[in-house]
């Protein structure tokens, strides 16, 4: 059934078939390059208009780093002036990583977070993403007005039920944004005067 | 090793994977997935339609080339045109379903050593035409893709109360076990007992 195996044709065989792979994986490389960026670029604006007040123009800028720790932080600008900024911040919930997006605004107050990756559990941890209560409290909130933990440590933070751990990482997460915007406010600060 | 090329035999070809060689309940062939991305029924059918897509490509692509392939070298050769295939799908997900690509994403390149693909290159494409193994992927792969759909679905309605996205319990919670991985084993054992009954019985 199968032909006999010899080093000569075994070699041309898959050498051809690894050649004919790579040919076609390459041009779908090619066609599918544009639309992987676009659905990536679509994903980070979608993110960013949520939680930042409305802008014209984002500047993405090269990773900041705070604490030994880069970020990755977009500056929007809206008719030339700095509206906010919004600052990816990752931290280790319950269930594994939590990445968030957190929108400040120039007065150093929290304009409004979204969850960008989580593995929390379904029905508990997760709400994180789906608990109006849990999510509108990061709305307008003033961390140097209010201490960014939960209540059950003395912060001013409302955990989700059942899932403390999971509220403590999101808080870690909104103090660790809110301290890079602390120093990129105070470098701004320094270079324009 | 010439099949009879009347109709009947494909069609028997395509309702003996969804049925008899069902590869999730009978062969018990590829469960990593299975009990992985099952969580919703939705899911579950994705996962099931990117399996059928490589599977259907794969075996075409094997029976045709099956003859040229020095036996010595036939594994890394089949093992190449898979991965090229998944590699494929991969590629299309990430482009044109990238939310359906970030919940399935991690399980895509693990379709290239899914059991069921390498099997039946093996039991059946290298051994028949490229229209018979088409007809064989086509089968098995709805049996799959069928499988993993009921599964999803029945650990959706008991998991998160909702069906293919839809809730029907309005914001109460279901029973969470059933989308964690306990769930997964319980509910493909039950499915799995149902089927077989009833296989048995015809």
């Amino acid at each position: 059934m199968a032909i006999q195996s010899n080093l000569k044709n075994m070699t041309v065989v898959l050498t051809g078939v690894c050649l004919v792979c790579s040919a076609l994986l390459g041009g779908a490389y090619v066609l599918t390059k544009g639309p992987i960026e676009k659905a990536a670029q679509a994903k980070t604006e979608k993110s960013l208009s949520a939680v930042l007040p409305g802008f014209d123009t984002v500047e993405e800028m090269n990773n900041v780093s705070v604490d030994g720790t880069d970020y990755h932080c977009y500056k929007a600008l809206q008719g030339g002036s700095v509206v906010g900024y919004a600052i990816e911040s990752g931290t280790i919930g319950f269930g594994g990583p939590l990445t968030l997006m957190v929108g400040v605004t120039p007065d150093g107050v929290v304009y409004n977070t979204s969850v960008l990756s989580h593995s929390e559990t379904p029905g508990l941890g997760a709400k994180c993403t789906s608990d109006a209560k849990f999510m509108a409290q990061w709305k307008g909130f003033d961390p140097s007005a209010k201490i960014l933990s939960v209540k059950k440590d003395g912060g001013d933070v409302d955990a989700i039920t059942a899932s403390t751990i999971t509220s403590r990482a999101y808080s870690r997460a909104v103090q660790a944004a809110v301290n890079v915007f602390r120093t990129l406010n105070d470098e701004g600060g320094q270079d324009n005067e | 090793m010439k099949e009879d090329k009347t109709m009947s035999n494909k069609l028997k070809l395509i309702t003996d994977g969804l049925v008899r060689n069902n590869p999730t309940f009978v062969l018990i062939l590829g469960m990593c997935p299975t009990l992985a991305t099952t969580t919703s029924a939705i899911n579950g059918l994705s996962m099931g339609l990117a399996t059928l897509f490589v599977l259907v490509l794969s075996n075409m692509a094997i029976s045709a080339v099956a003859p040229v392939i020095p036996d010595k070298v036939h594994i890394p050769a089949y093992i190449v045109i898979i991965a090229t295939f998944v590699t494929l799908v991969q590629l299309l997900m990430q482009a044109y379903t990238p939310a359906m690509y970030e919940t399935l994403g991690l399980f895509i390149p693990l379709i290239v050593v899914n059991c069921i693909i390498l099997g039946r290159a093996e039991a059946f494409a290298n051994k028949h035409g490229v229209l018979e193994s088409a007809c064989d992927g086509l089968g098995v792969g709805l049996g799959f893709t069928c499988s993993l759909t009921v599964l999803g679905a029945v650990r959706e309605i008991l998991g998160s109360g909702s069906i293919f996205g839809w809730n029907f319990i309005g914001g109460h919670d279901g029973m969470l076990a059933f989308v964690m991985a306990p769930g997964a084993f319980i509910c493909l054992g039950y499915l799995m007992v149902l089927f077989n009954k009833y296989l048995k019985k015809n």
